[in-house]
This record gives C-alpha cells, sequence and structure tokens, in this order.
C-alpha cells in the first residue's frame, strides 16, 4: 500500500561540508542515513526520521539540518496536517496511534499564567549567597500537634510516620527498568543519592546492582507486580502503589516481549522475551479498602519503617480520591497531571484524558485542609514542569515536592522526540539494546542530573529570597504570593489564587 | 481561599493579603505583681513617636479588673447601634452578662471618627457548651463568630482580668483618650504603629487578642498566606487580613491548645536553622526536628520582632535572623521589652542591666510564684 504519510522532518546535509565520516548513518537508529559506496555519497529516507538530533548533534562538521518539512496541507482549522496524518497512518496499519512522552496539546499551562511575589521596602528581600536558605522538605505523615510518649530510646511521637529527607523539594518520577536502560537507572539514582533526594524505580523492579542507592530509593509496586518481593522492600527507602498515570489515566501498560532482555526478565520476574503487561487496575484493589489493605500490608511488611505512597493519575475527584487515600493510611499521595511523560501510550488517551496538574493540585490541598487532614500525608506532584519556576508555582499552591520525570530525561540528552516506545532512542535512554544503551554514560548522566538539580535549587532560592522568606515551607501552601495574569473568575477561584493586580 | 471570611470591617479598607508596618513595641512587666498606672507606658511609647505615624496605637493591660476577674472582659467596638444591638442579642442568649456599659472615653481632637465602645463581663452560659468543650474554646468559638458573621461588630478584646484599648491615633494619644491613667496593672504592652497600606480602622491597630493572650508586632510576616491557612483548620478565621493576628492565634493554639512551652514556641515561630538543628545533642536534636516538622507552616518568616503576654508572661521575640530591633532590661522586679533602649532609660532610673536577644531566642518575664496571681489559661 502507498503510504500517503508526509516526512513529518527534511534533513538536510551540506554535501561542501559533510566529509563522509558516517557518525550520522551510525548514530540514527532510525536508519534514516544510508552511505552509498560507490557513489561516495550520504542519502537520507526523511521518513524515518523523527526529529531527535542526534546525528545533527555528533556530525563533526555540523553538516546537517533537520527542520520541519514546510510542505504545506491545504489550510483548514479542523484538519490540521497532525489530523491529516494521524487518519492516514490508522488507514494504512489498522492500529491504535502510539506515542511516547508527555501530551502537547496546546492546553493552557496555566503555570505559564502564574505570577510570582517579591518585596518590596516594608520587607528586605534576602540574598541567598549570603544569608542561609533553606530548601530541606520532610515528606510523611505529620500529627496536628506534638505528643511525645515515653522516654529516652522509646520515645516517639503521636501520630509521627516515618519521614523522607529531602534537600531539595525535587525527586525524579517514576521511570522504570524497561522503559529506560539500565545505565540511565543508574545515573538517576547517583544523582538522587549526591543530591539528597530521592529516584522512583516506576514498576519495572529493582536491579540488586542498584540495591546500594536503596536510601535514595522510591520502590514501585503496580498492578502487574514486577520485581516486588521482600528484598525490594526491603531495599527501598518508600513505597508507592502506583494507581495511575497522567499520561494515560485509566489504562495499564505494555512493555512488548522484544524489551525483555534476560536482565529485565530477572528484575522483574516473568520470562524472558514475554510481554509484560500491567493491568489497567490492581486485580486486588476494587474499592478504596483494598487500597488500604494493601497500604498496611506493604507497612506490615517493611515494619512500618517507611512510609507508604499512593500515586494517581489527575483526574476529575481528584480531590475526593486524595481525602480517601489519606483516610486510608497513606503516607504520601502523588498525583501526576496529563502533561505528565510515559514511555508509551495510546496518543488518544494521552491527549484526552486527565487534568492539568495546577488544577488538581489546588483542588487536593484545598480538600485535604477543608477536612483538616492536611497534615496526615504530603502532596507530590507530578506532569509536566518544565523548570524552577513551574516548581517553585507548585509548591506554592501546595505540593510538598514535585516528581520530575522529562526534565531528568531531557537533563540527560533527550530531545523529547516521542519514540520511546519503538525502544530504538538514539540518546541512549528508552531502550535495551546495548549498542545504543552505551551511549550513556551513567557518570557524565548523573552530573548533568545533579547540575540541573542543583541549578533549580538555587534558582527556586533566589525566589525565595526575593519574596523574603528563607525556608520553603513558608512558601508551602503559600498562595498570596501568587496571581494570575489573565485567568477567568473560575479558573482563579479552583487555583485559590487572586489576579495580579487585585 | 477567600471564601468564607466576610470582612468585618468598614467598605473602604482596602482589601490587601495583609497589613504592612513598621512599628515600636514597648512591654513592661512587675513581676512582683505590682500595678502602676498607664502613665508610664505612655510616655514610653510616645518616645519612640519616629516609629509610628498617627494611624494606630494601643494597649494591653493586666490586672485591671480585679473584682471581676471571673468573667471573661469582653471589649468591642461597633459601626453603629445596629451593630450594636445585632451584637447584644447575640451575647445575651450566649453568655451570663455580670455588667454591662460603654468603655470610659474622655474627648480630645487628636483622636476622630470614633466607633462605639463597649465592654461586657461575661461568662459562657452552661447549657451552650458542646460536648467536652472548654469555656475557653467556647470563647475562642463565640469570638470568631461574632468577627465573622456579625456585621460591624468587632470583639477587640476577650480575656479575663485585662483588656485592650487601640484605636487610630498616635499611641499617647489613645492613652489619653482611653483614660489609661485610671488603670492599675501589673503588665502593660504598648504599640505604636506605622502601617503603609491600611486606611485608619480601629480593628486594625494592635494589640491582638485572643482570650488573654495579645500580641504587638513589628514587622511583616512573609508567611503570612500558609501561616493563615494552617490555622484555619484549627477554626481560627482570620478576619482582619493582617500577620499580627495569625501570630495571637498561633500563640493561642500552641500554648493553650497543644500544651506546649515557651521554648516551644519561640522553636515554631523561629525556628533555629537546620544546619544548628543538626549539631544540637539527640534529644533535643529530635524535638526540634520534630517542631518543625509537624508546624513547619507556623514558621513566621519575615522580619518581626513581637512582645506576647497573657496574664502571668511577656513574652519578647524576634525573627530567625533578627531583622526587627528588640532590647530587654531589668530593674529588680520590673522587666522591660522594647523596640529600642531609650524609654526604658526614661520612665526607669534604676535599670540594672539591658541586653539584646538572637534572632529566635526569647526573652520570658515570668510572674513570680506568691504572688497570688491565678496562672493564666495555658501558663
Ligand atoms: S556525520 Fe556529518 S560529516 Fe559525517 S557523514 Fe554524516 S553529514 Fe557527513
Ligand atoms: S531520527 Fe534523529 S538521528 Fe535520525 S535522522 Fe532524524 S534527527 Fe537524525
Ligand atoms: S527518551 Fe529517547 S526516544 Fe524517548 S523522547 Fe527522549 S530522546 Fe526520544
Amino acid at each position: 500500500m502507498k503510504s500517503y504519510i508526509l516526512p513529518e522532518f527534511l534533513v538536510e546535509r551540506d554535501d561542501y561540508r559533510c566529509i563522509r565520516c558516517e557518525v550520522c548513518v551510525r548514530q540514527c537508529a532510525f536508519e534514516a542515513h544510508r552511505y552509498d559506496a560507490d557513489e561516495d555519497a550520504v542519502f537520507v529516507d526523511e521518513s524515518k526520521c523523527c526529529g531527535c538530533l542526534r546525528c545533527v548533534t555528533l556530525c563533526p562538521t555540523r553538516a546537517l539540518t533537520v527542520r520541519r518539512n514546510p510542505t504545506q496541507t491545504p489550510d483548514n482549522y479542523n484538519w490540521t496536517r497532525e489530523q491529516l496524518m494521524d487518519a492516514y497512518k490508522q488507514a494504512e496499519t489498522g492500529g491504535v496511534l502510539l506515542t511516547g512522552m508527555g501530551c502537547g496539546r496546546e492546553l493552557p499551562i496555566y503555570w505559564d499564567r502564574i505570577v510570582l511575589d517579591a518585596s518590596q521596602v516594608t520587607n528586605p528581600s534576602i540574598d541567598p549567597l549570603r544569608e542561609p536558605m533553606e530548601l530541606r522538605t520532610w515528606l510523611g505523615a505529620k500529627p496536628d500537634r506534638l505528643d511525645s510518649q515515653g522516654e529516652g530510646k522509646r520515645r516517639r511521637i503521636e501520630g509521627m510516620g516515618p519521614q523522607l529527607k529531602l534537600e531539595t523539594p525535587m525527586m525524579f518520577s517514576a521511570i522504570s527498568y524497561g522503559a529506560i536502560s539500565y545505565n540511565t537507572c543508574e545515573a538517576l539514582a547517583r544523582a538522587a543519592a549526591e543530591l539528597g533526594t530521592y529516584y522512583n524505580t516506576g514498576e519495572g523492579g529493582l536491579r540488586r546492582d542498584l540495591y546500594k542507592y536503596g536510601r535514595h530509593t522510591i520502590c514501585q509496586v503496580a498492578s502487574g507486580r514486577f520485581g516486588v518481593h521482600a528484598d525490594y522492600l526491603e531495599a527501598a527507602a518508600a513505597l508507592e502503589i502506583k494507581i495511575g498515570q497522567g499520561a494515560k489515566p485509566g489504562i495499564g501498560g505494555h512493555l512488548p516481549g522484544e524489551k525483555v532482555s534476560l536482565e529485565i526478565s530477572r528484575t522483574r520476574m516473568i520470562p524472558e522475551g514475554s510481554d509484560a503487561i500491567s493491568p489497567a487496575p490492581h486485580h486486588d484493589i476494587y474499592s478504596i479498602e483494598d487500597l488500604a489493605q494493601l497500604i498496611y500490608a506493604l507497612k506490615e511488611a517493611t515494619h512500618w519503617t517507611k512510609p507508604v505512597s499512593v500515586k494517581i493519575a489527575a483526574v476529575h475527584n481528584s480531590a475526593a480520591i486524595a481525602s480517601g487515600i489519606v483516610r486510608a493510611g497513606a503516607d504520601i499521595v502523588a498525583i501526576d497531571g496529563i502533561r505528565g511523560g510515559t514511555g508509551a501510550a495510546p496518543t488518544r488517551i494521552r491527549d484526552n484524558v486527565g487534568i492539568p496538574i495546577e488544577l488538581a493540585l489546588a483542588a487536593v490541598d484545598d480538600r485535604l485542609r477543608a477536612e483538616g487532614i492536611r497534615n496526615r500525608a504530603s502532596i507530590v506532584v507530578a506532569g509536566g514542569f518544565r523548570n524552577s519556576g513551574d516548581v517553585i508555582k507548585a509548591i506554592a499552591l501546595g505540593a510538598d515536592a514535585v516528581y520530575l520525570g522529562t526534565p531528568a530525561l531531557v537533563a540527560m540528552g533527550c530531545h523529547v522526540c516521542r519514540k520511546c516506545y519503538t525502544g530504538k532512542c538514539n540518546w541512549g535512554i528508552a531502550t535495551q539494546d546495548p549498542y545504543l544503551s552505551k551511549r550513556l554514560n551513567p557518570e557524565l548522566a548523573a552530573r548533568r542530573l545533579v547540575n540541573m538539580i542543583n541549578a533549580w535549587s538555587h534558582e527556586i532560592m533566589e525566589m525565595l529570597g526575593g519574596m523574603g522568606i528563607n525556608a520553603i515551607e513558608s512558601l508551602r501552601g503559600n498562595r498570596l504570593r501568587l496571581r494570575g495574569v489573565g485567568l477567568s473568575r473560575e479558573e482563579l477561584d479552583i487555583l485559590g489564587i487572586k489576579h495580579a493586580g487585585e | 481561599m477567600f471564601r468564607g471570611s466576610s470582612f468585618n470591617a468598614p467598605s473602604r479598607f482596602f482589601r490587601d493579603d495583609k497589613d504592612f508596618s513598621g512599628c515600636s513595641i514597648f512591654g513592661m512587666m512587675d513581676r512582683g505583681g505590682g500595678k502602676v498606672n498607664g502613665e508610664p507606658v505612655i510616655k514610653a511609647i510616645a518616645n519612640m513617636k519616629e516609629r509610628s505615624n498617627g494611624l494606630g496605637g494601643g494597649f494591653a493591660a493586666y490586672g485591671i479588673y480585679p473584682d471581676l476577674a471571673e468573667f471573661y472582659a469582653l471589649q468591642l467596638m461597633f459601626e453603629d447601634e445596629c451593630a450594636r444591638s445585632r451584637a447584644e442579642e447575640f451575647i445575651r442568649r450566649s453568655f451570663e452578662v455580670a455588667e454591662a456599659g460603654p468603655i470610659p472615653t474622655r474627648s480630645i481632637p487628636e483622636v476622630t471618627d470614633i466607633p462605639l465602645l463597649w465592654r461586657y463581663f461575661v461568662r459562657p452560659l452552661p447549657t451552650c457548651l458542646q460536648e467536652e468543650e472548654g469555656e475557653d474554646d467556647y470563647m475562642v468559638r463565640a469570638v470568631m463568630h461574632i468577627n465573622v458573621n456579625i456585621e460591624g461588630a468587632f470583639v477587640f478584646s476577650s480575656g479575663k482580668d485585662m483588656g485592650v484599648f487601640k484605636g487610630v491615633g498616635f499611641p499617647e494619644d489613645i492613652g489619653r483618650f482611653f483614660r489609661l491613667e485610671e488603670y492599675e496593672a501589673y503588665t502593660w504592652v504598648a504599640h505604636g504603629r506605622f502601617p503603609t497600606n491600611t486606611q485608619g480602622w480601629w480593628g486594625g491597630a494592635h494589640p491582638f487578642n485572643i482570650l488573654d493572650w495579645s500580641v504587638v508586632h513589628n514587622g511583616e510576616i512573609s508567611s503570612y498566606g500558609i501561616n493563615r491557612r494552617h490555622l484555619e483548620m484549627f477554626g481560627y478565621v482570620c478576619t482582619l487580613h493582617t500577620d499580627t493576628e495569625v501570630i495571637a492565634y498561633a500563640v493561642d493554639l500552641l500554648l493553650r491548645r497543644h500544651g506546649l512551652s515557651v521554648d516551644d514556641l519561640a522553636m515554631v515561630l523561629a525556628a533555629p536553622l537546620w544546619e544548628q538543628i543538626d549539631r544540637l545533642p539527640r534529644g533535643k536534636r529530635e524535638r526540634a526536628t520534630a517542631l518543625r516538622q509537624i508546624y513547619g507552616s507556623l514558621l513566621m518568616n519575615g522580619p518581626f520582632s513581637i512582645i506576647i503576654s497573657n496574664r502571668t508572661q511577656m513574652i519578647g521575640l524576634t525573627d530567625r535572623i533578627r531583622l526587627r530591633p528588640l532590647v530587654a532590661g531589668r530593674a529588680g522586679k520590673m522587666m522591660y521589652i522594647s523596640s529600642e533602649e531609650a524609654p526604658m532609660h526614661l520612665i526607669e532610673d534604676g535599670l540594672e542591666r539591658t541586653w539584646i536577644p538572637s534572632g529566635g531566642e526569647p526573652i520570658v518575664a515570668e510572674m513570680e510564684v506568691g504572688t497570688g496571681m491565678r496562672a493564666g489559661v495555658g501558663a
């Protein structure tokens, strides 16, 4: 069948610059470049290019340019080029459209419509280079009041759950071994340890080589229960029950058999080469009481020494659901917004299901406060953070900390080309191909992660100082330091902020 | 978050997030229980005129109603007679009223635009108390009710054997207006205000009071938004949109309801840095850590110095990095806390020692035992 799909990108080679080194040929796992020895020329099949810019970045003579294919489809507000191409693709394959990474649709990004305050005159701003500035954050259940019981070593505080100590309110989101390479997992683990924060294993289990970073690891328990065993729970600093994911609320996951290598099969405890399917629901959780049972089972299994988080996708009733989760005994509620990333999701689900994290966060924080149970759990939000400005706004809206997924991958080289589900990530991230995954050096990638988080932390300190605040807890939930720009009354009400100028 | 708090101030009052003010504060306590009239404290606060601009002054006096010490002295301001009858209807329904009448004042040209000022000596009707509710909790609820729901009425003082006197004007004028030379108190606290953003409103002057607790404050609380939201979870409704109000409620919550010590209170309001906490010996470190973990939302961030008082204590405190001034002084049984040192010398010849506390370090003056003073609530 003749394909009607237009190449998304044009790959242009400046032949005068090209030295026929074939770097581009070797770097493109999609095989877009081809060297013809007879003609001593490099040819491109643009239909294979996904715009990951690997060849462009590595070409030693900068001979390559990749740009959007300028070919125009007929002007039509409804039938844009994307809509046409998607329809052709489905007409040609009969399949569900698959994609990777988070929803990139033109849904409002509230972070961009919210601005921060700063001190002038009546309240001195603080320079974080000269004055103390504290970002330390604790995640876990806290009582409403300090009431200590017992003496000396046996002393405990009534209602105080086990706590995670974060030196900066940013953690790395759940991304499973399987979706990403081992090197990438190692880089995340190392960086989390160096930064004094945590990374999350996702649902793919934990390779024993990484147990040494356990004190900085949040281990996930998802509907497939892959890789969940006593040592795994023991190795973790905290556990997370994954109910949903922002990129694909309401559906499960599917790691194709080709990606299930020997090591992955061992880690996930499934046969090599078999598909790893996470069912949409947990088949032992059909109601909130069932969730409570699993929370307590995990607490019991770890002798009540580890906080248990429950992660949900941001959907319409997130506030009520979060309240139920807190009452079911979770120490942390993690909420993942519609722009959250994924290794693979059906395009239509990713782009149409769920709500923006800003609104879900505001609603959840409000609800937990209205019910007087905000102290009983920490709120962690994920899905759609791009820079420290987004992060600090989330904290001012009421989050205790954020999970960074896509930004962490970007720090390591990801160009958000959305082809993670193919397993051919040219940047060595979302792949199990040893030829590709060795492109990512865990030590260098960890350095990039640490640099980025340190830079963001510093920016957060600057902004806090500008507001005359020297401890992050004084901004958490302090929505008076936020203003909306160009938002409707309804949006402002839900976000619980005033309009700029008010 | 702006739901549910009907703003009980005149309509011309700007709805700013909070109040921004620079100020003078002064407190004096005779730890032996000896009483003096309001003249010295007026003289002291007047000496710091540079720090106020005539838009607010006020006093708290302890020990002034010995004959009615069993009753809560509810002092209210009303916009008009209608507001008064609305409030009185509620008061008569909820309390046994031992005595009621206007607060004595003298008319002077410096003080104008005066609301109706009344006081009521009351006791909760036992039938009104909810199950397991103490009289103090009931009082807090009643005060919140009047301030939020009764249009044009505002409770500015609600303790026993004490009263707050405040209004728009320079503090020395407010003192004369309320005839403070006629009251005898063992603790006096005063405030002169320099607000930058609020038009004069009587309720917005300091001290802020709830039950026996009064707070005077110099500074701005940058963490106000979250302090207030945290207190809302415990039933405190901030009606004034000022940061001083949150300090008063935080003190009530921490000392009275949660039973913390004054040192713990200081560790919450002006928490030590993590760096300092990490260096403490284990027991202390665990307590300090727990306090910050649990009460992080009540950390008062931003420049402040405050004097918190109740019937047996007077506590001075500055923010953790000491962005506002505070000095303490002692002369025998007299303890002084002030924004500046000069006023202490002005009214006290026998000053033995003056000192400047570090940021976050509380100065605590406490009544000596055996002075016949009943322990104040929560003390
Ligand atoms: S990498 Fe650059 S120089 Fe090398 S073959 Fe490709 S286009 Fe030519
Ligand atoms: S897919 Fe990436 S590496 Fe391949 S041609 Fe396109 S930009 Fe270059
Ligand atoms: S992880 Fe790799 S495949 Fe996925 S979007 Fe990033 S660069 Fe592309």
